[in-house]
């Protein structure tokens, strides 16, 4: 059942993985993004990260995928892209290189890799009988608060920051 | 058969790789924010796995800070974008050069 589960989830990853970075037009990349952003919500409920999966689809699926759609919306970028000629000579390939050498480096680590552990449950067990959102939720008023506080002020700074950057130029004055 | 702690990690190697060569490839910024946002799922992916593994709730507590910088990120992010291409509509990143030494 864990198997299977991890099959159709990962699929689905790398199905949507692929449909963001070929899509011609940009606005189903963002759809194809939902698809990636929802597999890996179910690997976060088949992993016991209830919590997280469900923050996951709420705020990466229903906010940030919105969030790209209306600025497409917003800039009549919609269009298709044409990817059959390359830009930049050489880069496509360049890139292909890289790219299988990053999964190559990455695959032998996790086969190869020997994953010694420090102390055993430093913040907190998951396994402790207690709920996942119970667990969650003490160590990040315990353990994490100062860095929990920190992130309200950079949520502040952030739409400060949208507000200041989305204006328009005043009009100069005659 | 059991779903192993590797296996996910070669899952999240493979969706990381696909968001940085996507992010290498395309040239709409749009869509290369997307790949960053790719990115981050895959290393999201990566602390999860880990924090089952470890049995180490500290790993989702570090998933769920990447979710709210990643929130910010985007909304600063696509304001720039958009102060962008407001200026010079249809640019790509090969137009918004001038950054550069």
């Amino acid at each position: 059942m864990d198997t299977v589960v991890f099959l159709v989830a990962g699929a689905i990853v790398l199905a949507g993985a692929f449909g963001v970075i070929l899509a011609r037009n940009p606005v189903h990349s963002a759809l194809m993004l939902v698809m990636t952003l929802f597999g890996v919500a179910v690997l976060f409920v088949a992993q016991e990260a209830h919590f997280l999966a469900a923050v996951q689809v709420i705020v990466y699926a229903g906010a940030i995928v919105v969030l790209f759609l209306f600025v497409i919306m917003l800039l009549g970028v919609d269009k298709a892209e044409d990817l059959s000629t390359d830009p930049l000579g050489g880069q496509r390939p360049a890139a292909a290189v890289v790219a299988v050498a990053a999964i190559g480096m990455l695959v032998l680590l996790t086969v190869r890799a020997v994953q010694v552990t420090g102390a055993p449950s430093a913040s907190g067990s998951l396994s402790g009988g207690d709920s996942n959102l119970t667990t969650l939720g003490r160590s990040l008023f315990t353990d994490y608060l100062f860095a929990f506080e920190a992130t309200s002020a950079l949520l502040v700074i952030a739409v400060v920051g949208a507000v200041v950057l989305a204006r328009r130029p005043k009009e100069p004055q005659r | 058969m059991t779903v192993d702690t590797s296996w996910y990690l070669v899952l999240a190697a493979l969706l990381f790789t696909i968001g940085a060569s996507g992010l290498l490839v395309r040239r709409n910024p749009l869509v290369m924010f997307m790949c960053v946002e790719l990115m981050l799922n895959a290393v999201n992916l990566t602390f999860v796995t880990f924090a089952r593994a470890l049995d180490d709730i500290g790993g989702q507590v570090v998933v769920f800070f990447v979710l709210v910088v990643a929130a910010a990120e985007v909304v600063v992010g696509l304001g720039i974008i958009v102060a962008i291409l407001r200026r010079q509509p249809g640019a790509t990143a090969d137009d918004v050069s001038l950054l550069r030494g």
